[in-house]
């Protein structure tokens, strides 16, 4: 981007959140008329949120079997192995699952998201939009921004569900934790504060990610390798700030 | 007569009417970080005439467009579209000047993520509140003018690259536009899909009453079909007339482009150091 370019990289960097923020304005104030089409929206959420359901599913299974592995491993030395109910939920729902999904959703629905508004870019579609007198921001940016932002927390859910399934297969079957321990505990230990951490989580850092795709598809130079960098930095970016923002909300939350 | 007063002379004869003036840039200067694209430029389109818009490549040509659409806004001079001055308008009449105008784009620009129909339906569902059926029929007669009724279902990328202009040229007519515009409509096209464009932009010019604007660097494609005529080079209008009167062209910047010689003032190599001197300073050199 011209705008971003020259001086040091604080500098850089520091112009490259302003005009995050500023786009972020403009795309909110896009929210509102857009949602008079929920057709789109409807179809955004279908593109980051189901065609991701495969990724994330495997993902969450995969990550609650290592837990409930390596959680019932732990719990047995100390002869606590009926918490692994609650250490696996206080996990998925606090930490792994709004995290790991929203990385997950960096790198499939993110650049998606980066690559598709940048080839838009380059092949003209959003300049015709204008000569048409159509407000891309509206149509294009705007839709795919509050796909994005709902498809996360759903995401999220699956990923901490599957997540807790693939626990207490691996903790209950193959480990021998008792299963009724295992839910109990859980369900004991376990409020809704939990609950809304993750949907918070869940939330921002879907924020975070659609916005910053959309920002770098839009912005990005109409050419296959400004298309490219922009992708890069869809998931380069997406991850760090999560990551960052993580631990930022777990300290307010706890 | 040197290239200015032939061109006083030219416009001194078909000094148009106000009124018949679609568009009109006046001196226009313009720069892109640093480097000139116009310097003085001025031009006008006149209602109901296609009017070409030729030069070299890299003379500026899809910028003119660019200033005429508010795309871009001239450094100095002034671009008016039917009679405003398009840096004074606010964003809602940029919109509502758009809607009385329609481009059709080098590569066609649809939009790939819905079929050729919607494509050409999406500036009437955007636009207007028509019902379902007055929209299938519009966007099935403006297919029809342009031989593509029968692909309507197709997606973009299963047309070749004429097919896709004549969409994007339906598309372009959805609204009955004022105005039309055309950046390069010829490049890359077989010399068949070539004659369909042609004869589309002048039988959409007859029989919709439009006004016309081809940008292209196509000499013999434009005279057959353009009223009006401008060279551009090196920022500014250096002949216009009709074609013909360009083909009899008077300095030699018009005649090496109109008959395509590699020779005369446009040089064929880009700025370079003395080609002996280059080559003899990297001997010796690892």
């Amino acid at each position: 981007m011209s705008e971003v370019a020259g001086n040091g990289p604080v500098l850089r960097g520091l112009q490259r959140i302003g005009a995050t923020s500023l786009f972020a304005l403009e795309l909110l104030a896009q929210c509102g008329p857009a949602l008079a089409r929920p057709g789109l929206i409807v179809r955004q959420i279908y593109n980051a949120g189901a065609r991701s359901l495969i990724i994330i599913m495997l993902s969450g299974i995969a990550t609650g079997a290592v837990l409930g592995l390596q959680g019932a491993n732990l719990l047995q030395r100390f002869g606590s192995e009926n918490y692994l109910g609650i250490a696996a939920a206080f996990g998925l729902l606090k930490e792994l699952g709004p995290v790991l999904t929203a990385l997950l959703f960096a790198g499939r629905a993110g650049t998606a998201l980066t690559s598709e508004i940048g080839m838009m870019r380059a092949t003209d579609q959003l300049t015709a939009m204008q000569i048409m007198a159509v407000d891309p921001m509206r149509y294009v940016a705007a839709p795919r921004f509050l796909g994005g932002l709902l498809a996360m927390p759903l995401l999220t859910a699956v990923f901490n569900v599957v997540g807790l399934f693939g626990a207490q297969l691996i903790g209950v079957q193959e480990m021998g934790v008792d299963r009724g321990a295992f839910w109990s505990q859980m369900q004991s230990s376990i409020g809704l504060s939990d609950v809304n951490e993750a949907i918070v989580k869940s939330l921002v850092f879907g924020f975070v990610a659609s916005l910053i795709a959309v920002y770098e598809g839009y912005h990005s130079d109409g050419t296959a390798e400004g298309v490219g960098l922009a992708t890069t930095r869809t998931v380069v970016a997406s991850s760090v700030l999560t990551l960052l923002l993580d631990y930022a909300l777990s300290a307010v939350f706890l | 007569m040197g290239v200015p007063e032939q061109q006083a002379a030219v416009q001194a004869a078909t000094q148009p009417a106000a009124d018949d003036i679609v568009v009109d840039a006046q001196d226009v200067h313009y720069s892109i970080g640093g480097r000139e694209i116009f310097s003085g430029l001025t031009l006008r389109a006149r209602r109901g005439r296609i009017t070409a818009v030729m030069g070299p490549s890299g003379t500026g040509k899809t910028t003119l467009l660019r200033l005429i659409t508010a795309q871009a806004y001239p450094d100095s001079g002034r671009v008016s579209v039917w009679g405003r001055d398009v840096s004074e308008l606010r964003s809602r009449e940029i919109f509502a000047m758009r809607t009385r105008m329609g481009m059709l784009f080098q590569n066609g620009a649809l939009l790939t993520d819905i079929d050729v129909f919607e494509n050409v339906a999406f500036p009437l569902r955007e636009h207007t509140t028509l019902p379902e059926p007055l929209i299938r029929d519009i966007v099935l007669t403006k297919l029809h003018a342009v031989g593509l009724r029968g692909a309507a279902e197709l997606m973009p990328a299963e047309l070749s690259g004429g097919m896709a202009r004549r969409v994007a040229l339906a598309r372009a007519i959805v609204m009955d536009p004022e105005l039309l515009i055309y950046d390069e409509p010829f490049v890359g096209l077989d010399p068949i899909a070539l004659g369909v464009i042609l004869r589309l932009i002048q039988k959409m010019n007859e029989a919709l009453g439009l006004t016309s604007i081809v940008v292209s660097h196509d000499v013999h494609e434009l005279e057959t079909i353009a009223d009006d005529s401008y060279l551009i080079s090196e920022g500014r209008v250096v002949a216009s007339g009709t074609p013909q009167e360009l083909g009899e062209g008077g300095s030699p910047i018009v005649r090496q482009f109109m008959s395509g010689s590699p020779d005369g003032p446009v040089p064929f190599h880009y700025p370079a150091p003395d080609y002996v001197t280059e080559l003899l300073a990297g001997e010796g050199a690892p």
